[in-house]
């Protein structure tokens, strides 16, 4: 029997939408000292910051390998701050539409302020270190997305100093 | 010797390519970069030190301080703009 394919991942990669209320339930499944379960989706917008045009599609590309191993020593990093139980990312590549599900990040705690943190802090860090780029595509034409420096202070307020967009 | 130089989003664009594998002596980021710098046209221009380009060694973020090492990936790409 092989066990790990009863075993969720704590990270994954995919082209493929995702169900929030799957991922949590799995994400809970057996664990009764759970008390707290806290998720954040992020979703394609149509519209871009500072622009009037509409997006039509959002592209999404990444680095297979260092993705996975950098979210992976992101989650280690929660578990050291936070006194979190369990915790699952799931980021989407390829070509996306608005209204599109992108990003989920679910974590599960004995009390609420922990699973509140661990979730913002996951994706403070994975907004300004996880290998992935958006490509927008308007009426002009497609653009690659501008990294924002709000996102390295995002970061900052962790005490991580991070220079991306900088 | 031998390491792998790959490329992301914009700055794969550019160049045309994703990956190469190449000899090289130099023997830390900076001196590989100032090696692709040298091609001049479009590695001249995406891998500019004045442009927003971020460094991955064995996919790990890093400086052009890191050494380099036969066998290494390296890996050359914009600010990241996942989430």
């Amino acid at each position: 029997m092989n066990r790990s394919a009863f075993a969720t991942p704590r990270v994954t990669i995919q082209t493929a939408d995702f169900d929030l209320s799957a991922e949590v339930a799995a994400l809970r499944a057996g664990h009764k000292g759970v008390g707290a379960v806290c998720s954040f989706v992020g979703t394609v917008r149509d519209r871009t910051k500072g622009s009037a045009d509409t997006i039509s599609a959002m592209e999404l590309e990444h680095y297979p390998g260092m993705t996975e191993k950098a979210i992976e020593a992101m989650i280690d990093e929660a578990y050291k701050r936070f006194d979190i139980l369990g915790a699952r990312v799931i980021h989407r590549v390829g070509l996306l539409q608005p209204l599109d599900q992108i990003v989920l990040v679910a974590v599960t705690s004995a009390h609420r302020g922990e699973s509140f943190q661990a979730c913002e802090f996951l994706m403070d860090y994975l907004k300004t270190q996880a290998p992935f780029w958006k490509k927008e595509q308007t009426p002009q034409g497609a653009q690659w997305v501008d990294a924002r420096v709000s996102d390295d202070a995002a970061l900052a307020k962790w005490g991580i100093s991070a220079s991306n967009a900088g | 010797m031998q390491v792998t130089v790959k490329y992301f989003a914009s700055i794969r664009e550019r160049l045309g390519t994703g990956s190469e594998t190449l000899d090289t002596h130099a023997t830390t980021l900076q001196a590989l970069r100032d090696e692709l710098l040298a091609r001049g046209g479009a590695y001249a221009e995406s891998l500019a030190r004045g442009k927003s380009v971020r460094l991955a060694l064995n996919q790990v973020m890093c400086d052009e301080s890191a050494a380099l090492v036969a066998g290494a990936e390296v890996a050359f790409f914009p600010p990241v703009t996942g989430g």
